[in-house]
């Protein structure tokens, strides 16, 4: 059947909830609107006002509530209206979220589950497209998901929900429409591992969220131009799955990082650290970046010169020094549209 | 259909009385307290006995830090009233959220010192089970706790079960945005869960006069919708009545409720603080005249409750209680640094495992190179 990212969602918090009535589902306007990008439809008049419902308009409040909750044994699933609307439960995730089973030794455990759609794209006005994954990642104790595909969707939350640790779960708000062919329900690869989504032999692409559709775009675009690339779905951030990666980059030699947040000091700086710390012998060129500009999120007609695109990404692969290798490579990108010296 | 006429009355009925609860007086006389009723001898003397060693526990924890036996103590001493009155009000089945200052209101709780004190040691974060005691760590960031407790009263009042829930506040605490957005969803949800605020006039040198507007903290709940209601601090037997009525009250159905008790920090906020750069002394000495446990001695020694051979024995309880504290915590502790990565995760990831093995080869070249020539 023909599912879009958000129905897929929606399907795994109902299959959650008719499977474990620990299940809880709350957040703002989650309850009988069926939440702003509807990922709760229909749960509120299934489940009913015990099982998913609204709360008064406070994040931290229903982070915090959620704690509570899961202390006392249910499983929470919240969700973040937008991702720039979770920082007011910041405090919440990073102090007691993160570290409840640390500060306890094991006693407390909190298989909780925030959500928070997140990055650009959708046109949104300010505070509406922030990509905030490196504030989660850089917090030990918590897990951090995103999806890539419909069916990751499905599968990635189901498995969030049995967690008994914390997830932080980044939904790509752009791609909550995108449409696959899948039967759900669907159980993919443990969420823990990262997948190769395309097979390559020149460079490895890494990205995760709304990225990987962007990044196999770039690829088959690449490969016209001769080159063929690997690309990496993390799927988790926290943990990262080095061990796959790390092969795959041993094999291409190359590898570029593809996020739509901020470059300077973002999540891709940790991979390319990591990665030149495991493969350096194996890189022909260093490992380079294709990030959002490092300013605030722009305004809607402006976010396509700050966002990631096919053409950025395959100027990455263009400058990955193949004058000095053997690989036959393609034409110079240059001139490409969209081009930009120096990113 | 609710009417908007019907509210202005309602509010009017949340408003608090302005004089706090008292049972005993500061002298030692009885007081009445609008709905509390004053508790048979038995009960007075065992609270007394509670109140004691709780003194006496404080000032052992003080004396620990001084030792270089404790990291830090945030002093309880002045409000062991309303720690000792607090907790004893609550029932096995019940929760409590304590603050960093409440480290009495844990101890009273029964969890051995031993365990409460492996935060202010600095051992670990929290040293006691929490399931266990049904009390959750004693938490640092203000009022963040609060939130936990409203979601945890939320949850027992949904499963149906028995089970109210204590936080405490500190007046600071009050100004936080967590405390109200905790007042109002437990307000809006109905959670069993009673807002217990210690007003000990400071928040580590801020006055009261600089958190809040309001004519008394107990004021602050008309806002929600909640009652308010002030008690006497200093009163062991008010505190435990009004929290332990409060609480029957929430796991009745009767929704939650705020209290603000009315006490004093006789100490600086830690052994770290100095006092009197930011208050008189002349204003702590003009609250000895309220002391919670020479109020009670009076009541009880007027009243034949109390004599001297009972007052040694009680003495000697608490005596024996701060000499096992003091053992206890003169035994020297070294946490295992492999423990750092056990409880991160449910299940080490591969780069805390990595890490754990680079820690222990790092022990395991020192403790070599540390081999006495």
């Amino acid at each position: 059947m023909t599912v879009t990212m958000g129905e897929a969602l929606n399907r795994a918090l109902h299959d959650a909830m008719a499977s474990d009535e620990r299940v809880v589902v709350f957040g703002e306007d989650v309850g009988r609107l069926g939440g702003v990008f509807r990922v709760t439809d229909g749960l509120n008049a299934e489940f009913g006002e015990e099982r998913c419902f609204d709360t008064p308009l406070a994040e931290s409040g229903i982070v915090g509530t959620a704690v509570g909750m899961a202390m006392y044994g249910l499983r929470p699933v919240v969700e973040m209206q937008f991702d720039a609307f979770a920082y007011p439960a910041f405090e919440q995730i990073t102090s007691h979220v993160a570290k409840m089973r640390n500060r306890t030794r094991g006693q407390l455990t909190l298989p909780l589950v925030i959500r928070i759609p997140y990055g650009g794209g959708i046109g949104g006005v300010e505070h509406h497209s922030d990509s905030s994954e490196a504030y989660y990642t850089h917090t030990p104790g918590l897990t951090v998901l995103t999806p890539g595909t419909v069916a990751d969707a499905y599968s990635l939350m189901r498995e969030a929900i049995e967690l008994e640790d914390p997830v932080i779960f980044l939904e790509p708000k752009r791609r909550y429409w995108s449409k696959a062919e899948v039967n759900l329900p669907v159980r993919t690869e443990a969420c823990r591992s990262a997948v190769i989504r395309r097979h390559g032999t020149d460079v490895t692409v890494i990205a995760y969220g709304s990225m990987i559709d962007t990044a196999l775009d770039a690829a088959a675009v690449g490969a016209d131009e001769g080159y063929d690339l690997e690309v990496v779905d993390l799927r988790s951030l926290a943990p990262f799955d080095t061990e796959t990666v790390a092969a795959s980059v041993r094999r291409t030699g190359r590898a570029v990082v593809v996020h739509e947040a901020s470059t300077f000091g973002g999540y891709g700086a940790e991979v390319a650290a990591r990665l030149s710390e495991e493969c350096f012998h194996y890189l022909e060129a260093p490992i380079l970046r294709v990030g959002g500009l490092d300013v605030p999120y722009p305004p809607p007609m402006l976010e396509e010169y700050h966002l990631p695109n096919v053409d950025r990404i395959l100027d990455a692969v263009a400058r990955l020094q193949w004058e000095d290798s053997s690989v036959v490579v393609g034409a110079s990108r240059a001139g490409s549209a969209g081009g930009r010296a120096g990113r | 259909m609710t009417t908007l006429a019907t509210h202005p009355a309602g509010m009017l009925d949340l408003v608090p009385l302005e004089e706090p609860a008292c049972l005993i007086n500061p002298d030692g006389s009885p007081s009445m307290a609008l709905g509390l009723t004053m508790p048979d001898g038995g009960e007075l003397v065992g609270l007394y006995r509670r109140l004691v060693a709780a003194r006496r526990f404080d000032r052992q924890a003080t004396t620990l830090t001084r030792q270089g036996r404790l990291a830090v103590y945030p002093s309880a001493g002045g409000q062991e009233a309303c720690q000792v009155g607090a907790v004893l009000a609550l029932h096995p089945e019940d929760w409590m959220f304590p603050t960093y200052r409440d480290t009495v209101a844990v101890v009273t709780r029964g969890i051995p010192p031993v365990e409460v004190l492996s935060l202010l040691r600095g051992e670990w974060h929290c040293g006691y089970d929490p399931k266990e005691w049904r009390t959750a760590p004693q938490c640092t960031p203000l009022a963040t706790q609060a939130l936990h407790a409203v979601g945890l009263a939320t949850a027992a009042r949904r499963a149906h079960e028995a089970t109210a829930v204590l936080v405490f506040l500190g007046d600071g605490a009050t100004s936080e945005g967590d405390a109200n957005i905790a007042m109002n969803f437990a307000a809006v949800f109905d959670a069993p869960v009673v807002f217990f605020i210690q007003n000990n006039q400071y928040a580590i040198s801020v006055p009261l006069s600089r958190q809040t507007k309001s004519p008394t903290l107990a004021h602050r709940a008309i806002g929600y919708g909640l009652p308010g209601y002030r008690v006497d601090g200093n009163d062991v037997v008010a505190v435990r009545a009004m929290v332990a009525r409060l609480m029957d009250q929430a796991r009745d159905g009767g929704g939650p409720a705020v209290v603000e008790a009315v006490t004093y920090r006789m100490e600086a906020h830690t052994n770290a603080d100095d006092a009197t750069r930011y208050r008189p002394p002349e204003e702590a000495e003009s609250w000895i005249e309220r002391d919670p446990l020479i109020r009670l001695e009076t009541y009880l020694t007027n009243h034949g409750l109390l004599d001297q051979p009972r007052r040694d024995e009680i003495a000697a309880a608490a005596e024996r209680f701060a000499r096992s504290v003091r053992d206890a915590m003169s035994v020297d502790v070294v946490p295992d640094p492999a423990g750092l990565f056990a409880h991160v995760y449910e299940q080490p990831t591969p780069l805390l495992k990595a890490e754990a093995a680079w820690l222990a080869e790092e022990l395991a070249t020192a403790s070599t190179e540390e081999v006495p020539s």
